[in-house]
Parts: C-alpha cells; sequence; structure tokens
C-alpha cells in the first residue's frame, strides 16, 4: 500500500518537474555544452544562415499569343558559400492549362511540375521558363498563376553539425588575443568592484540601521540604482561623464577643481603627480568600476541590514556598560556579526561581476582598456564575427567560473564542519 | 572639557557644514546662476566660529534665538559681503544653517567632557554627511535624467550648467521630447512590447515555477537533492556563455526577432530562482493542511490550486514583481535577438536611439525616463515584496 503511494508521489513529483527541468536544460544547459561543441569549429557569423533554394516567380504574357503565357522563376542559392544537393521544385497549375516544351529534368503529373535540379553550388543562378497553353481554350489567369508559390527543398551541409574539429579557436585565445591583458583587466574590474560595493554596503546599511528622520525614505532611495534599467542609468551617467558637455567636468571647471576636461571614458591612463613619482591611473577602467560600486552596492547595503538588524541589542548595551565607544562597538560586535554575510556576498558579487557584460558594453564598448572577458565574448562573435573564437572565450569563463564555485562550496563547507 | 574632542568636535562640524553649503552651491551652479568658488577657506573658519560660539553661549540663550543669530551672521556674510547672491540662494543658506545649529545644540562643554565624547562626535557628523552625500550621489543622475528630458538641444549646448526649466513655456514645447519618441520613434509600441514580454514572463514563470516548487518542497522522489542544489548553481550561470549558442540555434529555427523567442529565455533564466524562493516559502506552511485535504481525496492539482496557491500570496507577489523587474529592465538577450525596430523591447530602443550620434540627448533621456518611470514606480509602491525578493533572489546581477 505504501509502495504504491510513493510510486504515484513519485510520478506527480516527476510530471510537476518536468516542464521546468526541460525548459531549463535546454535554454540554460544546452547552450554551455553547445559551447564546447561550437569552440573546437571554424564557424563565422554568416556560416550559420542554412542555405535555402529559392525561386521568384514571374507571369509574363506573350505577344501576338493570348492563350500562351511565359512563367519565369528566377531560381538561386540563397547562400554564398555552400552547396545545395538534391534541389526539388513543385509547382501547381490551374485546372485548364498545360505546359508545352517542358524542360528535361520536369515532368507533370496531375497538374502540377515536378522539377529536379540536381546540385546547386554557391551563389547558384539561373532564370527557368515555363511556356504554358490553355487546353480548353478559355483565356489564362495570370492572377491565379501568380498567387500559387513554388516550393523548393533541398539537401545543404549544416556546417554546425559536422565532425571537423580544429583547436585553432583556443590557440588564438591563449596566444593572440592579448589573453593576460584581458584576464588581469577582467580580475581587477571583478575585485574592485566586489570590494567597493561590499564597503559602501557596510556604510550605508551602518548608517541606515541608525534612527533618523526619513529613513525608509532613505532606504527606498538606496535600492534605486539596483532596480532601475541599465540602459537608462548608463547612458546617463555617459551623458553626465562626458568630457564636453558633460555636467561633471563643467562642474569640476566651474569651481577650478581641474583646468582641463578629463575624458572619463575614453581615455586609458591618467598620470598622477605625487610627490614626483609618475603614477599611472587606468582612467576608463576605474570610471566603469565606480558606476559597477554604484549600481551594485545596494544589495550588499540589503544583505548587511537585514543582518545588523537582526543583532541583539542587548550585545550594544552590555558594551556601553562595559564602557566601550562607537568605534569598539563597530569593530567588537557589528563587524564579527555581518563577516559570514560579507563573505556570501562577496563570493556572489566576484562571480556576478566576473560576468558582468551590460555595464561595460554600454559605457565604453570595451574601449580604452575596459575590455573584459564577457565584453571579447561579445566581440569576438558579433564584432568580427567569428562565432568559434566567441564560444572558445564563453568556455574560459565556464572554466573560471567552475573553479570560483569549487572554492567557494569548499568554504563553505567548511563553514559549516566549524559550526 | 578634553581638548581633543574639542578640536574634533569644531573641525568636523565645520567640514559638515562645508559639503552641505557646496552641496547647495552645485546645486545652485546648475541653476544657472554663476558661482565659481566654494570659498573653502570661509566656510571653514565660519563654521568653526559657529561652532566655538555655540559651546561659549551654551544654554545661556533661548535655542531658536541662538540659531537665527547663527543663521543671520553666516548668511550675511556668505551671500552679501564675500559675494552677493540671489535671495533665493540665501534663503536656501539660512535654512541650511538653522539644520546646522539645530544639529549642534546638543554638544555643549558638559557633553564634550564625557568618555568617548570625541568617537561619538565623529560618528554622529559621519552618518549625518553620510546621508547627504549618498542621497546626493544616488538621486543625482536621476534628477540630470528628469530635467535633460525637458531641455532642449541648443539651451544644453550653450550652457551644459544650466538645469533650469522654463516653466513659462507651453505644454506642447515642454514635453517636446516625449511627443518625439512617441510620434517618430514609436515609443508607444516598444512599452506594449516590453509590457507583453515582462507580464508574459511572469505568468508562464509562475506556471512552471509553482509545480516544480511545490515537488522540491514537498514531494520525496529520487534526485531531488541534486535538483534543489544544481538549481541555485544553474542560476549563477551568465546569461553572457548562453548567448552564442543560442544566437546560432535561434537563428536556425527562425525564433530570432521574436517576441516569444525572447519570452522562452527570459522564463528559462528566472526560472531556477523563481523555484529556489517558492519553495523556500511553500516549506512553511503546515504540513497538516494537506494531509487533510489527501484525506478530502484532493490530487495534486486540487492541493496546489486550493490550499498552497491562496496562503502563499504574498510569496508569489514578490515573485511576480521579482520577475517583472528582471524582464522589464532585461538588455543583453534583446540586444542580440532582436535587430528589426518592429519588434524591440524598449531596452533594446533606447540603445538603438543611441546608435545613432544625431540622435539628440535630450531624447535619450526622455526614453530613459520612460523606461524607468514604471519600474521605480512599482518598486516605491510594492517595496516590502520587492526587498523580500530581492534578499531571496539575491544573486541577481
Amino acid at each position: 500500500m505504501s509502495d504504491t503511494l510513493s510510486k504515484i508521489e513519485k510520478r506527480t513529483a516527476y510530471i510537476l518537474i518536468l516542464p521546468a527541468v526541460f525548459l531549463v536544460f535546454s535554454i540554460i544547459l544546452f547552450p554551455i555544452f553547445a559551447n564546447v561543441w561550437i569552440s573546437f569549429k571554424e564557424v563565422g557569423l554568416k556560416d550559420i544562415r542554412i542555405p535555402e533554394p529559392r525561386a521568384k516567380k514571374i507571369v509574363k504574357s506573350i505577344k501576338d499569343n493570348p492563350d500562351q503565357l511565359k512563367v519565369i522563376y528566377k531560381l538561386r542559392n540563397s547562400s554564398l558559400i555552400l552547396e545545395i544537393r538534391d534541389v526539388k521544385f513543385q509547382d501547381k497549375l490551374p485546372k485548364n492549362i498545360k505546359p508545352i516544351n517542358l524542360d528535361e529534368r520536369c515532368r507533370v503529373k496531375s497538374n502540377k511540375i515536378y522539377c529536379e535540379f540536381g546540385n546547386w553550388k554557391a551563389k547558384y543562378r539561373e532564370n527557368f521558363q515555363i511556356l504554358l497553353k490553355s487546353s480548353d481554350g478559355k483565356q489564362l489567369n495570370k492572377k491565379e498563376l501568380k498567387t500559387i508559390k513554388p516550393k523548393l527543398t533541398g539537401k545543404s551541409d549544416n556546417i554546425l553539425l559536422n565532425t571537423n574539429f580544429t583547436l585553432k579557436n583556443f590557440k588564438k585565445v591563449f596566444f593572440q588575443n592579448e589573453f593576460f591583458d584581458l584576464l588581469s583587466t577582467t580580475f581587477y574590474y571583478t575585485f574592485f568592484g566586489t570590494i567597493g560595493s561590499i564597503v559602501f554596503g557596510i556604510l550605508t546599511a551602518q548608517l541606515v540601521n541608525q534612527k533618523f528622520f526619513g529613513r525608509t525614505f532613505m532606504r527606498s532611495v538606496l535600492l534605486f540604482p539596483y532596480v532601475g534599467p541599465v540602459v537608462a542609468l548608463a547612458y546617463t551617467w555617459e551623458l553626465l561623464l562626458d568630457p564636453y558637455s558633460g555636467t561633471l567636468n563643467n562642474l569640476l571647471m566651474n569651481f577650478q577643481v581641474i583646468q582641463e576636461p578629463l575624458n572619463l571614458l575614453g581615455q586609458k591612463y591618467l598620470t598622477i603627480n605625487f610627490f614626483g613619482f609618475d603614477l599611472k591611473l587606468r582612467l576608463a577602467l576605474t570610471t566603469v568600476i565606480i558606476f559597477e560600486i554604484w549600481r551594485y552596492f545596494p544589495l550588499a547595503f540589503l544583505f548587511i541590514l537585514a543582518r545588523l538588524q537582526a543583532v541583539p541589542k542587548e550585545l550594544y548595551e552590555a558594551a556601553e556598560v562595559d564602557g566601550a565607544g562607537p568605534l569598539q562597538k563597530f569593530i567588537n560586535i557589528t563587524l564579527p556579526q555581518i563577516t559570514a554575510v560579507i563573505s556570501i556576498l562577496f563570493m556572489i558579487r566576484f562571480i556576478w561581476n566576473f560576468n558582468k557584460f551590460e555595464d561595460i558594453f554600454l559605457l565604453t564598448g570595451g574601449a580604452s582598456g575596459t575590455r573584459t572577458l564577457p565584453i571579447n565574448v561579445y566581440e569576438q562573435g558579433f564584432t568580427i564575427s567569428d562565432i568559434g573564437m566567441g564560444s572558445a572565450v564563453s568556455i574560459v569563463i565556464v572554466a573560471l567560473l567552475l573553479i570560483f564555485m569549487f572554492i567557494y562550496f569548499k568554504l563553505i563547507g567548511k563553514r559549516a564542519d566549524e559550526n | 572639557m578634553k581638548t581633543k574632542s574639542l578640536i574634533y568636535y569644531t573641525l568636523i562640524s565645520s567640514i559638515f557644514l562645508f559639503s552641505l553649503v557646496s552641496i547647495w552651491k552645485i546645486l545652485v551652479t546648475l541653476q544657472g546662476v554663476e558661482l565659481k568658488n566654494f570659498n573653502f577657506a570661509i566656510i571653514i573658519t565660519l563654521g568653526i566660529a559657529i561652532s566655538l560660539l555655540n559651546l561659549i553661549i551654551g544654554e545661556k540663550l533661548n535655542y531658536l534665538i541662538k540659531s537665527t543669530f547663527f543663521a543671520l551672521i553666516f548668511t550675511i556674510v556668505d551671500g552679501y559681503i564675500v559675494q552677493v547672491m540671489p535671495i533665493w540662494y540665501n534663503i536656501g543658506i539660512f535654512a541650511i544653517l538653522i539644520f546646522f545649529s539645530f544639529k549642534i545644540n546638543k554638544y555643549n562643554q558638559k557633553y564634550l567632557a564625557s568618555e568617548h565624547s570625541s568617537q561619538i562626535v565623529v560618528f554622529d557628523f559621519l552618518t549625518l554627511f553620510g546621508i547627504v552625500l549618498f542621497s546626493f550621489v544616488i538621486l543625482f543622475p536621476f534628477y540630470m535624467m528628469l530635467i535633460t528630458s525637458f531641455k532642449t538641444q541648443a539651451a544644453l549646448l550653450i550652457n551644459p550648467l544650466d538645469f533650469s526649466i522654463n516653466f513659462n513655456q507651453d505644454f506642447a514645447e515642454l514635453f517636446k521630447s516625449y511627443f518625439v519618441i512617441f510620434d517618430t520613434y514609436k515609443f508607444g509600441r516598444y512599452i506594449l512590447i516590453s509590457t507583453f514580454v515582462s507580464v508574459g514572463t511572469v505568468i508562464v514563470t509562475l506556471l512552471f515555477a509553482i509545480p516544480a516548487a511545490y515537488a522540491v518542497a514537498r514531494l520525496n522522489f529520487f534526485g531531488k537533492n541534486f535538483l534543489s542544489t544544481s538549481i541555485l548553481i544553474i542560476y549563477m550561470f551568465p546569461a553572457i556563455v548562453l548567448v552564442i549558442p543560442l544566437y546560432t540555434v535561434f537563428s536556425q529555427l527562425g525564433l530570432r526577432n521574436s517576441v516569444g523567442g525572447l519570452l522562452i529565455v527570459y522564463t528559462a533564466t528566472t526560472l531556477p530562482v523563481a523555484i529556489y524562493m517558492l519553495q523556500g516559502y511553500f516549506r512553511s506552511i503546515p504540513k497538516e493542511l494537506e494531509e487533510a485535504a489527501i484525506m478530502d481525496k484532493l490530487n495534486w492539482f486540487g492541493i496546489i490550486i486550493k490550499i498552497i496557491l491562496p496562503l502563499s500570496i504574498p510569496a508569489i507577489s514578490s515573485v511576480a514583481l521579482y520577475v517583472f523587474m528582471i524582464a522589464w529592465n532585461e538588455f543583453l538577450f534583446s540586444l542580440m535577438f532582436l535587430d528589426n525596430p518592429n519588434s524591440f523591447t524598449l531596452s533594446r530602443a533606447i540603445q538603438y536611439l543611441s546608435g545613432d550620434a544625431e540622435t539628440p540627448r535630450q531624447y535619450l533621456m526622455a526614453g530613459s525616463v520612460v523606461v524607468t518611470i514604471p519600474v521605480l514606480l512599482i518598486f516605491v509602491y510594492f517595496e516590502k515584496y520587492l526587498v523580500s525578493g530581492l534578499t531571496a533572489g539575491s544573486v541577481k546581477g
């Protein structure tokens, strides 16, 4: 009895989860594996269109011969690079019409024309003609002929499905793609973006955790950058930071903080003279990191605030009795209470910043030293139109990601053991 | 009174005053008033003087008289002697000074003598400073977005610092950018598409996620643990690594440029987090209710509809709002899959608009306002639900 019950339970469970699992599998897991496949192939953006045989039908009347019509089919192979094999053609004729002098590749069977055109090379074109004659002497209907569309079929190689593999893409990724520059930019961006958002998250959470007028309003406002659409915010920042008509540069120049406008998003390095040493700052990258921090510190804020509100008040009261000042309270009570949240946040933000694409893409498009790995995926795949290379870079990202996750779960497991 | 506390108090309070006044000056400059200097030395000196006077006067004078006195001195020095400023500027400065005097009023000689007083002073002012600064830094870009959409190209070129709006012009002139983006750039259509995609994503995601979450939360089956851990791992995988294979497959299947294709992708990417959030909530519903339902011979469908759904309205609303927000704001997939202007979403349309260097930026900002306002309104109105969604979802972009 209980055996059948558990069987029913199992079956129900599978029915319930199947749609979701199927969808996630086909849209998320399948592409990750497909990346591996594509990354070992030499595929360009233009190769992924499946070649199609096409025909454009033109109907013409013939002078001096009203009971005959000429039909021209403009045949072509839609692909510029691939051959189509065994092209078959089929078109229907109205009842009272018969073809005359039919091409030898074709035959007629019960009011239909069937043709076999054989193989079409890439860019193949042909003007194929049929003469039609009325079989019962009635007027031929041009319009009716025109509305019937011919059907064409053919076989072609799908470049994605064949089994030619190459290591070329990975060679290019590691040796011709300024790989270490890419990697260091990505880590720089990820690391400072993560640290920055956590530091500002702690500061703001500490702020909002105190009582003051307008506190709930402040909490909403602090989350605005996080909930706003990235497109709108990125373009606003771009306007704000524009070297000539941007508000920030004009303000700074107005108050004589700087003499020359700074191209904050378009300049790779800024040389700062610091006590006689020339320091080179990655200017555009720093700006992008600041945007990143501005946009994502609210998440850290939210988490840390939730944790802070759960800290028992008695701890602070006891500390006060013991004569601890605000700084000591913060270091000895607040910080230890939030370290767990911070470590989780660090990993989550680290992984997500590592994969961030939209923000940099919209602000700089990857120019002036802000090219990270995700930007490179897009560039390779859609700017240079090399799908194979784009996939190879994606694979590198996935591999690094798996390493991070492995470390993360190791650390979490360790924590769980300790507690 | 400790000397250390005294120094901390005077310095940090005057720096705080300086930053308040400077932010006011920036805002005033943005109304087209010519103001070239923060007058650091003068403001700091005045600030130190006022803080010290506050200590000396203490409670000998009525609080109101004292603050008005400070505010008047400062306003006269700053707005009439150092430079001559318009009256509304001075009113603002006066208000800031009243606020400042109110804040420093609680510090007196006795207070500064107490233990940790220097630290407390620093913390107090840092808090105030933080509130002012963070509000400014966060709200400023939004403010700029809104104002720019009401300006004209010519006005922006003549003085990029002039953010003042001329309310005397007629309505059509003022909202010209909005009329243009709706008339010329078909933004009405994009709003409809975005709404359709986002609402559709919410509905489809919930249809898929609720049964799956129920199964994960309640039923025993082989591979359950594996499934619930892989949900989170899958959610960590970034969109950018899915883009190339999905693009190739969608091209070959003819799903690009179709709103349906976008809907499938959005649903799949939000499903893991929706399942994760819902199953957590379903677990908290007492099991006895369902046992009673099984006695009444309800099947799983009946259980979900009659028991689980009515009890989890809050969780479902927060998932729905969260998914709506993700779908509405999504950009990467709409960039990849849509290149026919007839099927753009709002985000993609704005990006397309900016691709043309000729597009005046007030149009771009008007578009940005149009895409931002619904999200912010929903957020402010349903903040409670959304915050719990954000905390549980935790790992969005």
